[in-house]
């Protein structure tokens, strides 16, 4: 019988191979962009300006995905803006991973003023547009990569309140919560053992949703030119550039929303697919 | 002889007032099966969980003695309650299939009572467990200890949560309808297994149920419960044989028989309803504060 069920296990799936590709190749990429970036990402050459990409007949070789209107290489300059976006995504997703679930799990396993307090937290922040909220949080930390964090932890963190709530409310009603209760557990020991390891799927999904959230809410900030100094390359102000020169060179504003969009789906899709993966009733 | 649970007047109320149990009384003697059935909201799963301190959030006692060997559990601090509880009662449960935690495996969610309850080594832990299945009749309990819940078929949960109850030698065992989620094939074994185990271990049973068959094949005595009021309690063999209350009577009577398969089932009489309904109304008047 069991030998049966492994054989019934999922094989990977496409899903999973491909985002996880994406986003290895990008790691790898934003990890080695000192090695393998064929150019200074701040490099300017007038001479150079508005390069096309390397299909086009007008193509310098060595320029891969064409110059902005300065004559920086745009693949350097994404391979390096992808430093910043990914940790971002890492370090801000897991933050917020860290404080939206654990208090989300207290309100819905502990109930009464706990839940009362944070549901009421929830339902403020949500009254709240994110965008604004986010660029007025940066205007009052000064920008900054640590601002981006802390900003993106503040805005997002009810996304997983409140699923994590309702996940873990459900499972508190169970029996074998009961069960620990009658064997005198305490609450804090139960949500560990019996609440957490039931959720766990559902975190892991909203995981990498919000890496990829954060991903988004960097690139805004950027485009807004409200993230880090200006001169280091960040997708969003590549955004921001090439949107101005986008009749001359479509290409300064379309590798870099391309990367961005790729790299937000991967985020979401890994999830998914993960969560199926950890759930062990659906495995 | 001396009762191990013993339950005075308890009263349990809705938040808002409205009277789930009403003064009810029941003793459980050591080593007895006793019953305790009624229709469906009657209140019989709620007197399990007030013993075992498991009520639902909006549910309150709000008077009574619950006395678990010798000792009033409702006087106690609630960390003392708790520690009692585990100790000396366990629970049999109505669904099986949420009574065990879906993303742990059983070995571990049998021998956590043990390592919780009565201190031991994760190893002894395990030998005992394994003892435990196998005193179940599950068939290659090694192999069960690895298996998530979802890999194993109703009648095998309840078993596993039947050893799991017995785990920690419990002087109580409380099963809330523990056959009311299996098919009628399985339910017949698992029956038949409580009793058993019952008998081997010579534990205090307090049985919840509302088929009266049931309660024939394994019960010693028991109480009829309804809208949270006792409405008799007998010896089974006086039950049977001569239930004292109308609403018993007519239990009786609607309980279909295999003597007479195809006739009609028997409701209980609008006029007996009405003397229960009257009876609660007056404890209520008299309990009006």
């Amino acid at each position: 019988m069991r030998d049966a069920q492994k054989e019934m296990r999922r094989p990977l799936g496409l899903r999973l191979w491909l985002s996880g590709g994406w986003l290895f190749a990008l790691a790898v990429g934003a990890i080695l962009a000192p090695l393998i970036a064929p150019h200074n990402p701040l490099a300017q050459d007038l001479f150079a300006a508005r390069l096309p990409p390397f299909w086009d007949a007008k193509a310098e070789p060595g320029f891969w995905l064409g110059t902005d209107s300065l004559g920086r290489d745009v693949l350097s300059r994404i391979l390096y803006g992808s430093r910043l976006a990914l940790f971002v995504a890492l370090v801000a997703g897991t933050l917020t991973c860290a404080v939206g679930a654990t208090l989300g799990m207290i309100a819905g396993y502990y109930r009464g003023w706990p839940d009362r307090i944070i549901s009421r937290f929830v339902d403020i922040w949500m009254a709240f547009p994110p965008v604004l909220f986010a660029i007025l949080l940066i205007a009052v930390l000064g920008t900054g990569i640590v601002s981006i964090i802390i900003a993106i932890v503040i805005i997002d963190w009810t996304r997983f309140a409140r699923v994590i709530r309702a996940e873990a409310l459900g499972q508190s009603a169970m029996d074998y919560v009961a069960s620990a209760k009658i064997a005198g557990r305490t609450k804090f020991s139960t949500m560990l053992t019996e609440i957490f390891p039931n959720v766990l799927p559902s975190i892991i999904a909203l995981l990498t949703l919000e890496m990829g959230i954060s991903v988004i809410i960097e690139a805004i900030l950027s485009f807004v030119n409200l993230s880090i100094s200006t001169d280091s390359p960040t997708w969003g102000g590549m955004i921001s550039e090439g949107r101005t020169s986008v009749h001359q060179a479509w290409w300064v504003l379309v590798f870099p929303l391309i990367t961005l969009f790729l790299t937000v789906l991967s985020f979401s899709q890994l999830g998914e697919g993960l969560k199926d993966r950890f759930d062990p009733v659906l495995r | 002889m001396s009762s191990f649970l013993s339950i005075r007047n308890l009263n349990v109320k809705l938040a808002q007032g409205t009277p789930i149990l009403r003064s009810v009384s029941l003793d459980v003697n050591a080593a007895q099966v006793h019953g305790l059935v009624g229709e469906s909201g009657a209140g019989k799963s709620m007197i399990g969980k007030a013993v075992l301190g498991i009520l639902p959030k909006a549910l309150h006692i709000t008077g009574g003695e619950i006395w678990l060997d010798g000792t009033d559990l409702l006087t106690l601090p609630p960390s003392e309650r708790r520690k009692r509880i585990g100790a000396q009662a366990a629970l049999i449960p109505q669904d099986p299939l949420t009574a065990l935690n879906p993303s742990k495996r059983i070995g571990p969610q049998i021998t956590r009572r043990l390592v919780d309850i009565l201190g031991w080594s994760k190893a002894d832990a395990l030998d005992r467990a394994l003892e435990l299945l196998d005193e179940v009749h599950i068939p290659d309990p090694l192999r069960v200890m690895r298996n998530y819940p979802h890999e194993l078929s109703g009648g095998m949960r309840q078993r596993i949560l039947i050893a799991s109850a017995f785990a920690a030698e419990p002087k109580l065992i409380i099963a809330d309808e523990p056959t009311t989620a299996l098919d009628a094939t399985v339910q017949k074994q698992i029956l038949r297994l409580i009793a058993q185990m019952q008998k081997r271990h010579g534990t205090a049973l307090l049985f919840v149920t509302h088929d009266l068959g049931v309660v024939s094949k394994v019960c010693d005595s028991l109480s009829v419960l309804y809208a949270g009021k006792l409405v008799e309690q007998a010896q089974m063999r006086r039950f049977f044989m001569s239930p004292i209350h109308p609403y018993s009577a007519a239990l009786l009577a609607a309980t279909p028989t295999y003597a007479d398969p195809t006739g009609s089932l028997t409701p209980v009489p609008q006029s007996v309803i009405d003397t229960v309904e009257q009876e609660v109304a007056q404890h209520d008047m008299r309990h009006q504060s």
